[in-house]
């Protein structure tokens, strides 16, 4: 079997490597005890959710009069971080999806833990809808089943029932999708396992995965099969959260841009975000080799192409707005009255984060540097933030009828529920860096021979 | 006359793969290869058929589609229609377009749940079901080929120790 691959191709496993190594290498975080900075970590994210959890239940308890809403702006840090999150969640999918399609063989180092990072993600975004309805005990009133009232159905013209299709949708079939893609690690985390608890619960988790030959046949093609139904899902989930405003007619809100720029939006936060988690990750789970300047190059590619997507539906919006010239679309925003209004710094905030600090990854140099990608990672997180917050709260600031106008102030309600939900983020992260294989090793080691560094060498040595 | 099943353990992907070509070339019938990840060929070259798992998905699909046309035809349009937001639905036709998205997001639920059950059920792949590979290794860095014979053991043997198998044992 032949496995050339061109050797201006940069390796993407480096050093000398045998399949042994990559499974020792995957395998230590998880034999290895935790250290101090894990436990640091780990107890702030708890306290952080923890701190989520109390404000989540004042909420309940009370009601969602403790948030910041108002009679105006009955939408605001809710809905931003229940965008947010979902957005972030986009790129595992992708990036498992998307990439096999395409036979991105970069992908391998880094999917386990982007897919990781999505099913966490959506968890976070689907808490912000149920707790937003005020009363939770009725949040199955969304299930299209005769409901406590009688026989009064779902209303399926609302895209807000979409969302719950939808998003319910790209949930589980992200989580079955990772799931199969780990019984072969879990089965080889079993089999070295020492200590007898561990081996059980990698035996229960690995689902007596063996390898037979006809069993890795379907896996890959299940594989296939299901990167080819989720790429489709990916665009249909933030199509449709972005439907819920694109359906209303609220100036700002009633865009037909919206569905492929939320998109686009939602790949370019999610890439942000795996790429703040990788970053740190190869450093403290020693993955150095397995995740390379080459990948981080990569990902920084696709969030410039899709931050330029971004970039130019704002050009795009900005422009109609004023184009239109209805008084209506100057407050929407992108707008000359959103530049220079009460929310100007919002408004900034996401031109200086998603449009103009992404632009420094044109040069090589900064693409390539790790500390830069980090701190960009960063900057996009908080800018995409800054977008759903600017889509929700300026639009809806200044409405048809001047009397109503105002502003939104946070209480510490939602402040508390949004740190929480970063805290439970990392929490779920956290624990899964110390107890998954990390990598998908078993596709590392069918591209070793290929894209291998030593194996790179060795082919190019034979060829002189 | 009774078979015998050999296990030979290989440590290398290339060299498994021409042992089972020429195996297949000499007759003898494999039973099972337990690896550690996809060898690409090998499939072919064991004289595996082609999965038909990507065809059930297909008919899932459908059958989400056509679940998720009857539930909202029927919650929508048949037993309790109503007017929402001077959108009235008394008829499949008028209300359609919004039933797009769910029936398309029903049929990927439907294609991609029932194809991972599908393939776990055949593959017999479920919580608290034991491993079946004969060797811990073959999840980390060895290849193991049962290959049985009625004829002489022993030619066997001697033909996998020649094509680069590091071990060779008889199956209990």
């Amino acid at each position: 079997m032949s496995h050339y691959e061109a050797p201006i191709r940069e390796p993407l496993i480096i050093g000398n490597k045998s399949y042994h190594d990559i499974t020792v290498d995957v395998a230590a975080p998880v034999e290895g005890k935790a250290n101090k900075k894990w436990w640091i970590a780990f107890t702030i994210a708890l306290l952080a959710f923890l701190y989520g959890i109390g404000a989540i239940i004042y909420t309940i308890g009370t009601g969602i009069g403790v948030w910041g809403l108002n009679n105006r702006i009955n939408w605001a840090w809710d809905i931003t971080n229940f965008v947010w999150w979902v957005g972030i969640g986009h790129a595992g999918t992708l990036i498992s999806a998307v990439l096999l399609l395409f036979r991105q063989k970069w992908r391998m180092g880094i999917n386990r833990s982007a897919e990781a990072m999505t099913i966490f993600a959506v968890f976070q975004a689907g808490l912000f809808p149920i707790i937003h309805m005020g009363r939770v005990w009725n949040a199955f009133y969304v299930l299209p089943i005769p409901n406590a009232l009688g026989s009064l159905w779902v209303n399926f013209n609302s895209p807000l029932l979409w969302d719950v299709f939808a998003i319910s949708t790209y949930l589980s079939v992200s989580l079955v999708f990772w799931y199969t893609g780990l019984l072969p690690d879990f089965a080889m985390l079993r089999d070295r396992a020492v200590r007898p608890f561990q081996k059980k619960i990698y035996s229960l988790l690995s689902f007596g995965w063996s390898g037979r030959l006809k069993d890795w046949q379907r896996f890959e093609e299940v594989s296939l099969v299901l990167a080819g139904l989720a790429t489709p899902l990916v665009l249909s989930v933030h199509t449709i959260v972005s439907m819920d405003f694109a359906t209303s007619v609220i100036p700002g809100w009633h865009s037909t841009i919206f569905p492929p720029y939320f998109v686009a939006g939602a790949i370019f936060s999610g890439f942000a975000m795996v790429q703040t988690l990788l970053l740190i990750m190869r450093k403290v789970s020693n993955l150095e080799a397995y995740i390379t300047k080459v990948h981080i190059e990569n990902m920084n590619k696709v969030i410039l192409l899709t931050g330029g997507i971004v970039s130019v539906a704002y050009i795009t919006e900005f422009f109609i707005g004023w184009y239109s010239g209805s008084s209506y679309e100057d407050y929407t925003y992108l707008s000359v009255g959103a530049a220079t209004g009460p929310y100007w710094w919002a408004f900034w905030a996401l031109i200086t984060c998603n449009f103009i600090f992404p632009q420094t990854l044109w040069f090589k140099k900064l693409r390539t540097n790790f500390v830069w990608s980090f701190f960009i990672s960063i900057v996009i997180n908080i800018g995409m933030w800054f977008e759903r917050f600017d889509i929700i709260v300026i639009d809806l600031s200044r409405g048809h009828l001047p009397s109503s106008w105002t502003m939104f102030s946070p209480t510490f309600v939602d402040v508390a529920i949004f740190i929480g939900t970063i805290g439970f983020f990392f929490v779920l992260f956290l624990l899964y860096a110390r107890t998954f294989p990390v990598i998908a090793q078993a596709e590392l080691k069918s591209i070793l021979k290929s894209s291998g560094e030593n194996y790179k060498k060795l082919r190019g040595d034979n060829h002189e | 006359m009774s078979s015998t099943t050999i296990q030979a353990i290989f440590d290398d992907d290339d060299v498994l793969l021409s042992a089972v070509k020429d195996l297949k070339a000499a007759n003898y019938r494999i039973e099972e290869i337990f690896t550690p990840f996809p060898v690409h060929g090998l499939d072919k070259a064991a004289g595996l058929k082609n999965t038909r798992i990507a065809i059930t998905s297909f008919i899932y699909g459908l059958i989400g589609l056509g679940f998720a046309t009857w539930m909202m035809n029927f919650m929508m349009v048949a037993d309790w229609p109503q007017n929402i937001g001077g959108k009235p639905s008394f008829s499949f036709a008028e209300n359609s377009p919004a039933f797009i998205p769910i029936m398309f997001e029903l049929t990927v639920f439907f294609a991609a749940h029932l194809m991972v059950i599908t393939f776990y059920m055949r593959s017999k792949l479920w919580p608290f079901k034991k491993a079946e590979n004969p060797d811990v290794r073959t999840t980390d860095d060895h290849f193991l080929l049962e290959v049985s014979t009625v004829n002489d053991v022993k030619t066997l043997e001697n033909l996998l120790k020649d094509m680069g198998a590091k071990e060779i044992k008889t199956k209990a």
